[in-house]
């Protein structure tokens, strides 16, 4: 399996580096400190299950990498360039997409529509420049290709609104939106938490495709079970800030529960 | 789960049943539905859907009731004209609506732009050119302002246009003096505010400039709705604006350029209106606010945003226009017209409510 080429790299690199480097990210809402000097690491190709308790900063420190918040302080380095993220728009410009725990989907809008919403492609020619004329065609049949390759659909509805579909298919089609693009890391914030035992199967089976790809997964879950199963490496966030990363062969998932809840400290088991 | 670590990758045991089963999750399968389900999903893909048919049986019961007189292509004609000020305002008004606005000053910024582009062109004496310009800029600048407050201040829609309705109309009947400029000062003055009331003779149907002008602004705006980024972000924000946000799109620019636009779009319909009464009185277009938005509500967009359409706003001020005409020609008294598109409003928003809990 991929597991394998990838401990291999992992281990032939001598000095890797990181994709996504941040150091010392500070983020205050008055005086609740949600981000305090936290520091994350994401390496090619890798699937990085970041757990924490809830209100340990996960969803603050998720959004600062991904263009959403504009932290007060720290900085993040994308392939070792310096970035400064104000908005979605330029996570997504570098290469960073993100599956939000909403999904953030227009329910009213067509499955087309919702996989190229903020990146519609225009006609070429005059109708595109001047008259700003979408093309309608070839996003259909990008949209149908991209979910056919995926997985995810029999080919006929392509513009059924959202609101139509089941939960796990709603997903299915954040992720697909977020792999569409060429992108190079895809951070997915809790994906199965709202899904049946079957479906979140299916989500699993997808995140491992995306890897396989060669994308880089950063995963939010509080379903261990699923962390332990899929991830190379398992940030643990504790009260704002990295408390520290291990591996998941090389601890259980009580070990881990018990560092994000603070039972134990980190030092015995530091990957 | 003390000790996982055998059984790190693969299946968790509770899920070793899944083998067995139908691992099909995103298939777009087709469920048997109830005829009303189906109704129900007809009308959901195609919300024009509810308000042509109305339309459709307004036209032929009151052909039936009335006879000839109704529908004669002069009357028709004549439904097409009465409708054109309500439907110009339905537009911008559906561009609110559909990012879950609404707005109370559309009225009152047609009435502000038609007094500055005739007091401009007629008691001060600049070019009509000028005048004319004036009056859009006006509208834009009342756009921008109520725009302002709701995208940069985040205060609801419906107060900030409750007030600048107020503003706007007392800045029309100072400035205006509370005098009324006479079609007839104004076919001498600047003859150009006029052009849209320009008649067409057309197989014995009478239509003027302005009619073909609002089938114009449409078509421009049905365009820009469906066939443009810009109108599906539209949509997008009035559905969903987190959503909207996340997917990258800068939800403040385009719900500032749509109060913009609308109110543009009602200095067009100024123009319009001069074309329609000749005269230009700051007493005028009194109804048109609640009007167009009954248009945009009859014609099916709802009200919570990122649903309805451009046609269905015209479709909707016709089945007004339809009611109204078709009523009076039956010796309906005049109370009863009224009674009869309040209903409307109440079934259309109930269908709305209806047809919005559509389930996969």
């Amino acid at each position: 399996m991929s597991t394998a080429a990838f401990s291999t790299t992992a281990d032939n690199g001598a000095v890797r580096q990181p994709l996504i480097e941040a150091r010392g990210l500070v983020k205050r809402y008055g005086r609740v400190t949600a981000l305090d000097q936290a520091d994350f690491d994401l390496y090619p190709g890798e699937i990085l299950a970041v757990i924490g308790d809830n209100g340990a900063g996960k969803s603050s420190l998720i959004r600062a990498l991904s263009g959403a918040l504009v932290p007060d302080e720290g900085e993040i380095r994308f392939d070792g360039q310096k970035v400064h993220f104000r908005s979605p728009l330029d996570a997504q410009a570098a290469g960073i997409e993100t599956v939000y725990q909403s999904l953030a989907l227009a329910p009213g809008l067509s499955i087309a529509d919702n996989l190229f919403l903020g990146r519609e492609l225009r006609k070429p020619g005059m109708l595109g420049s001047v008259f700003r004329m979408l093309d309608r065609k070839k996003m259909q049949r990008m949209a149908r290709e991209k979910l056919t390759e995926l997985g995810l659909m029999t080919v006929q509805s392509i513009n059924q609104p959202v609101e139509t579909l089941s939960g796990g298919q709603r997903q299915g089609i954040a992720v697909a939106r977020a792999t569409a693009f060429g992108s190079r890391v895809v951070i997915l914030d809790e994906p199965t938490a709202a899904l049946g035992v079957k479906e979140s199967r299916r989500v699993l089976e997808l995140i491992l495709d995306v890897r396989r790809r060669g994308i880089a997964v950063v995963l939010i879950s509080h379903n261990m079970p699923h962390v332990f199963e899929i991830a190379d490496r398992i940030h643990i966030h504790r009260l704002g800030r990295r408390l520290t990363v291990v591996k998941p062969s090389a601890c259980t998932m009580s070990d881990a529960v018990a560092l994000m809840t603070g039972a134990r400290a980190p030092q015995e088991l530091a990957a | 789960m003390t000790d996982t670590s055998g059984e790190k990758r693969g299946m968790q045991a509770f899920e070793t049943v899944l083998s067995q089963q139908d691992t099909r999750v995103a298939e777009f399968e087709v469920h048997a539905r109830s005829p009303l389900q189906m109704l129900q999903h007809f009308l959901h893909g195609n919300p024009t859907a509810v308000p042509a048919i109305v339309l459709a049986l307004g036209v032929i019961v009151f052909s039936a009731i009335v006879g000839p007189r109704f529908y004669s292509a002069f009357n028709l004609s004549l439904i097409l004209q009465q409708v054109t000020i309500i439907c110009i305002i339905g537009v911008a008004q559906t561009l609110i609506v559909l990012t879950a606005g609404i707005d109370l000053s559309v009225g009152a910024v047609m009435v502000l732009c038609s007094v500055i582009m005739g007091k401009l062109a007629i008691a001060v004496g600049l070019p009509v050119p000028v005048a004319f310009a004036a009056g859009l800029a006006t509208g834009a600048a009342c756009g921008a302002f109520n725009g302002l407050l709701v995208v940069r201040l985040k205060l609801p829609p419906f107060i900030v246009t409750l007030g600048t309705w107020s503003i706007f109309f007392s800045l029309n009947l100072w400035y205006s003096g509370a005098q009324t400029i006479r079609a007839q000062d104004v076919a001498k003055g600047a003859p150009f505010l006029q052009w849209l009331g320009t008649p067409v003779d057309l197989l014995g149907a009478r239509l003027t400039y302005g009619t073909f002008f609002m089938l114009g602004l449409v078509a421009i705006v049905w365009y820009v709705l469906n066939r443009t980024a810009l109108g599906r972000h539209i949509y997008a924000v009035g559905d969903d604006p987190d959503a909207a946000r996340l997917a990258g799109i800068r939800t403040d620019k385009v719900l500032f350029a749509v109060y913009v636009a609308a109110g543009v779009i009602c200095a067009l319909g100024a123009w319009a209106l001069i074309g329609r009464i000749g005269s230009i009185s700051p007493q005028a277009g009194q109804t048109a606010n609640l009007d167009s938005i009954t248009a945009v509500v009859i014609g099916g967009a709802s009200l919570f945003g990122g649903r309805g359409s451009i046609v269905g706003t015209l479709i909707g001020a016709l089945i007004v226009g339809v009611s109204r005409s078709g009523l009076a020609l039956s010796g309906v008294d005049v109370l009863w017209q009224e009674f009869a598109v309040g209903s409307l409003i109440i079934v259309a928003v109930t269908l709305d409510q209806w047809i919005r809990k559509v389930s996969a």
